[in-house]
This record gives structure tokens, C-alpha cells and sequence, in this order.
């Protein structure tokens, strides 16, 4: 049998490294637990107040991204286990060990954004799902339908989760990039939620030139069903948002490979 | 076999090595000796691809360390500082890095019984004491078989007893043809484990030479002690012949620059009794400690 290190086999360590940690299954669980959750309980919220709402509230209540909303927390669980998933093994010296068993060092950043990546498609994907359907038997209830063939509707539902998984892989990345787990965090905080609450409070002519470039903004529209004029299309600002994600990759394994360890 | 040819580290300011070149053969235990702060790790490391060298090469088996094809099965390594994930079980951690290259389960549960973990293997490893710890370094560092074993201060928070064990299983790899090269501050250690020596102080070579070599050139200005009833007339004859000599505590006499043979026919010369006549052992402690007195980076006063 041949012995060399292949990406298949690293892809193999990093999914038994993956399971085999506590922290990992907690953070994948509370992801799932809000992206099948949270839909359906804002759903519930909602649909008990929906008699007392006026007319103009029901025209423009938007169950889509009610029942997909359950990505703007799963996110942040997203982020800190793809920050984690390198960051833990800088924090621990596992990298060493890593980095002795591949010493090309780049199979062991590919394999683990693979694992990731390939994990919190899955689970995110089901989740969704589960959150879509949950809602919308919620909100029939009261005679608010859609299905995955409403406008929009099909493009919200892979958007949220084809944006978590982006954000999963920008934050392992970030993680390669900055090595410590509280920078990266920060980072990654600071970059997605920070920044737009900054961008707010700019004066109207500027935010509308800076907002739409800014990571989180561009990502998202792909999630949502309105646009503002100023903003990228949906699909426009993820693939803005999927440049950001390679850049940092691109750094992250240049410095991954150059660094000693 | 590990060859170092003109390796050189600079971390900013600081060379950390200076311009080594040795190589570490195969069949015996190599002892890579020098104070804290020498430069030992830092060699270690270069060896093992994980710093790269400003300039100069190491070579395992004649390739650079990042070119070998199935690392783990060719170089074993424990390094000094941890190097496993705390959350995850000794088991767990053995196993990821055997699937790095097709090394089987099997093997896993083989290393850990070689150094006597099973009744934790399934445990965190947060929850190990240091020497357990060690001995999962270990179990690490001979999953694939290798022929080159590098070990960073192995005996490093391991008991009596687990010292002995590392000793006797580094000799038995040895004796079986491999490659041992293992770091330490502790020529004790050292003496009862290693047959030939790398020594280095502040980044650079001292000596690289067999253990009794080793001892045999720091003896070499060593004093021959001498007791006699006489201790005035013995001294005065020694003096005369061109000795220095000193009293010791007990009222023996110290003798340097004559040998025993020397000594002894002087005492029958001057017709004097002699109740003691013994060239000093230097240990290899003392060895090195004169050897390295130069290069220490932190110097007591």
C-alpha cells in the first residue's frame, strides 16, 4: 500500500479532527439550533399579533425572510467554529504536530476548508429547509402562503445558506491569517457586524458610496428580498463578497506557507 | 540519518544558530547537549521543516524535511513544547495524524500500548499530568515506524521509572539501526543514555565527539589526588617538580600537572608512604559544565 500524503487522506485526519473536539459539536449544534429555530419562533411571534396588525403591517410582511431569518445568528456560530477550526491549533501547538505530519503545509488549509465548508453546507442546508417549511405551516395558519416557487424565494433559501458557508471559509482563513482566536474573532466581529453599524452613522452621501462594498452588506443582499438603489444585485454582491472570501485565502496561504511555525 | 550542513537562524536580531554542520548516524543514541537558550529546539525545529533555515540545509535521509513524500513514516519527532490539542482524546489525536498517510487504526492502539496509555487513551489530553503527556509524544513520534527518531527533552516530567523506560526504549531503537537524536540540558541524563555527543552553546558547535571521548578531553587537565601522613615533605617535593597542588578538606592533596605515575614514583623517590592514589573521574556533568562555561547565556554571578 502506498504511504504518501494525499488530500484525500489529510481530508480524512481533519474530519476525525473536526468530531473529535467538544467545542466543534457544541458550535455546529447551536448553528443548527438557531437556523432550524429561529424561523419558525419569529414565525409563531409574528402570526400571534397577525389580528391585531392594520392592513398596511399584513401588505408588507415578508415571511421569506422570517422563515430564512435564522441565518443572522447561525452566522456568528459559523464564523467562531471557522475561526476556531485553525485558530485552536495555533493555541494549542497542534499546528506543529500538523505541520510535521504535512509538511507542504497548503493540503492541511484545503482539507480543513473543505471539511467545513462540506459540514456546514449539509447542516445548514437541512436546517434551512426545516425552518422554511416549519414557518410557512405557521404562518398558512393564517392564510400566508408561500413555497420555495414564490418571487424570490429560491434565491433567499441557497442565499442564506451559500452565505454561511462563505462565511465559514472567510473566517478560517481569518484564522490562518491572525493565528489567535480572540483577534480573529474579533476580526471577524468587527469586519461583519462593526462596521456596518459604523457605516450608519456616516452621513447619508458617504454611507451610500461605502455601505454596498462592505463585506457583510454585499454578502447579504443575496439573502434579502428588498435592494436599495445604491446597493449591488443579489447575486452582484455575493460574488463581491466571495472576492473578499478568496483574497483572504489567497493571503492566508502564502503566510501559511512562508511562516515558520 | 540526519545531516546538517551550515545552518544558520535569525530571529530579527538574535542568531539563534551560528553556522552548524554535524550529522547524526544511525545504530546509536545521539545526545544533542548545550544550556537552556542554546539552540538546541531551534535545530530541532529547522530538521523538522517547521522554521525554515536563513540559510544552509538539513537534510533527513538526504531530502529536505518538506520533501518527503510520507513524513511521519520516515521521521518521528517530540518536540519540547506541546504540540496536541488539549479538547480532543489521545486516541482521537494519534488517529488524525495516522490518517494523514494511510498509517492503520491498528497501529494506533499498538503505540499506545508501547507506551502504556491504554487505560486513558479515551481521555482528554487536558486532563493528562506531564508525563503522560510525554509518553503521548512518544506514541506520536513512533506511529509510522520511522528510522529517525528526534526527541526534545523526552525525560522532561516523566518519574524515575518512566525515565528508565524512555532509556531503555531509545537504546533498543538504536540497537535496532535507527537514527536517535535527542535533546537535553541534563548530562546525567545524558551519560547513561547516549553514545556519541553534539554539544552547542549559544547557537554554536562546541563539540562532536563520543560520550568517552567527551570525558576524556575535559579530564585532561584534571588533578590527581593524593593522601599520605607526610602531607609538608610530599608537598614540597611536588611543588619541586613543577605540580600545583592544593589540600582538599579531608587532608589529601590535589595534584595538578604530573600524572598518578608521575606522583607515585616521586613519593618512592622521597621514601614517603602514600595512603591514597587516585586519578579524579571527571563526570560528564563536570565535562560539560567546563566545556560550556563560555557560552551559558544566563551567567550566575
Amino acid at each position: 500500500m502506498s504511504s504518501e500524503v494525499t488530500l484525500a487522506r489529510v481530508t480524512r485526519s481533519e474530519w476525525t479532527k473536526l468530531w473529535s473536539l467538544r467545542s466543534t459539536r457544541w458550535s455546529l449544534f447551536v448553528a443548527c439550533l438557531a437556523m432550524a429555530g429561529l424561523g419558525p419562533l419569529i414565525a409563531a411571534v409574528s402570526m400571534a399579533h397577525w389580528n391585531q396588525l392594520g392592513e398596511f403591517q399584513r401588505l408588507t410582511f415578508n415571511p421569506l425572510e422570517r422563515a430564512m431569518g435564522g441565518y443572522r445568528l447561525a452566522q456568528l456560530a459559523i464564523g467562531v467554529l471557522g475561526v476556531m477550526v485553525i485558530s485552536g491549533e495555533y493555541s494549542t501547538g497542534m499546528i506543529r504536530s500538523s505541520l510535521m505530519a504535512v509538511p507542504k503545509r497548503l493540503p492541511v488549509l484545503w482539507a480543513k476548508l473543505l471539511v467545513f465548508t462540506g459540514v456546514a453546507f449539509v447542516l445548514m442546508l437541512v436546517t434551512a429547509l426545516i425552518s422554511f417549511f416549519a414557518s410557512n405551516a405557521i404562518f398558512t395558519e393564517h392564510h400566508v402562503n408561500q413555497t420555495l416557487g414564490s418571487p424570490h424565494a429560491l434565491r433567499v433559501f441557497a442565499g442564506s445558506v451559500l452565505f454561511m458557508c462563505v462565511t465559514g471559509v472567510f473566517c478560517t482563513a481569518l484564522g490562518t491569517i491572525i493565528r489567535s482566536t480572540a483577534g480573529s474573532i474579533s476580526a471577524y466581529v468587527g469586519l461583519m457586524f462593526v462596521l456596518p453599524v459604523v457605516g450608519d452613522i456616516l452621513p447619508a452621501s458617504l454611507s451610500n458610496t461605502i455601505n454596498p462594498y462592505l463585506p457583510s452588506v454585499a454578502g447579504t443582499e443575496v439573502a434579502s428580498t428588498f435592494h436599495d438603489p445604491y446597493t449591488f444585485s443579489a447575486w452582484g454582491g455575493f460574488a463581491l463578497f466571495c472576492g473578499y472570501t478568496l483574497l483572504a485565502v489567497v493571503v492566508a496561504a502564502v503566510l501559511l506557507k512562508r511562516r515558520d511555525a | 540519518m540526519i545531516e546538517v550542513s551550515g545552518v544558520s537562524k535569525r530571529y530579527g536580531e538574535k542568531l539563534a544558530v551560528d553556522d552548524l554542520s554535524f550529522s547524526v548516524q544511525p545504530g546509536v543514541v545521539t545526545g544533542f547537549l548545550g544550556p537552556n537558550g542554546a539552540g538546541k529546539s531551534t535545530t530541532m525545529r529547522l530538521i523538522l521543516g517547521l522554521d525554515a533555515p536563513s540559510s544552509g540545509a538539513a537534510l533527513v535521509n538526504g531530502k529536505r524535511y518538506q520533501d518527503l513524500q510520507a513524513p511521519l513514516r520516515e521521521v518521528g519527532a517530540m518536540l519540547e513544547a506541546r504540540a496536541i490539542h488539549t479538547g480532543r482524546s489521545g486516541y482521537n489525536h494519534l488517529l488524525a495524524l495516522a490518517q494523514t498517510q494511510g498509517i492503520p487504526r491498528g497501529r494506533v492502539d499498538e503505540v499506545i500500548n508501547m507506551v502504556g496509555l491504554e487505560s486513558v487513551a479515551r481521555k482528554r489530553v487536558g486532563s493528562f499530568s506531564l508525563g503522560m503527556g510525554q509518553r503521548l509524544g512518544v506514541a506520536a513520534a513512533l506511529l509510522g515506524d520511522p528510522a529517525t527518531v528526534i526527541l526534545d527533552e523526552p525525560a522532561n516530567g516523566l518519574d524515575p521509572e518512566g525515565i528508565r523506560w524512555i532509556r531503555n526504549l531509545l537504546k533498543g531503537l538504536a540497537a535496532d539501526g535507527k537514527t536517535v537524536f535527542l535533546s537535553s540540558h541534563l548530562m546525567s541524563e545524558m551519560e547513561q543514555t547516549a553514545e556519541h555527543l553534539i554539544v552547542i552553546g549559544k547557537g554554536r558547535m562546541i563539540a562532536d565527539m563520543s560520550v568517552e571521548a567527551f570525558v576524556a578531553q575535559a579530564s585532561s587537565g584534571a588533578p590527581v589526588r593524593v593522601r599520605t601522613p607526610d602531607s609538608v615533605a610530599l608537598t614540597a617535593a611536588l611543588i619541586g617538580a613543577g605540580a600545583r597542588v592544593s589540600a582538599e578538606q579531608d587532608g589529601a592533596l590535589a595534584v595538578q600537572g604530573l600524572t598518578t605515575e608521575q606522583v607515585g614514583e616521586l613519593a618512592a623517590a622521597e621514601r614517603l608512604v602514600l595512603h591514597e592514589l587516585t586519578p579524579v573521574q571527571v563526570s560528564l556533568e563536570d565535562a560539560f559544565m567546563s566545556i560550556t562555561k563560555d557560552s551559558v547565556e544566563y551567567q550566575q554571578a
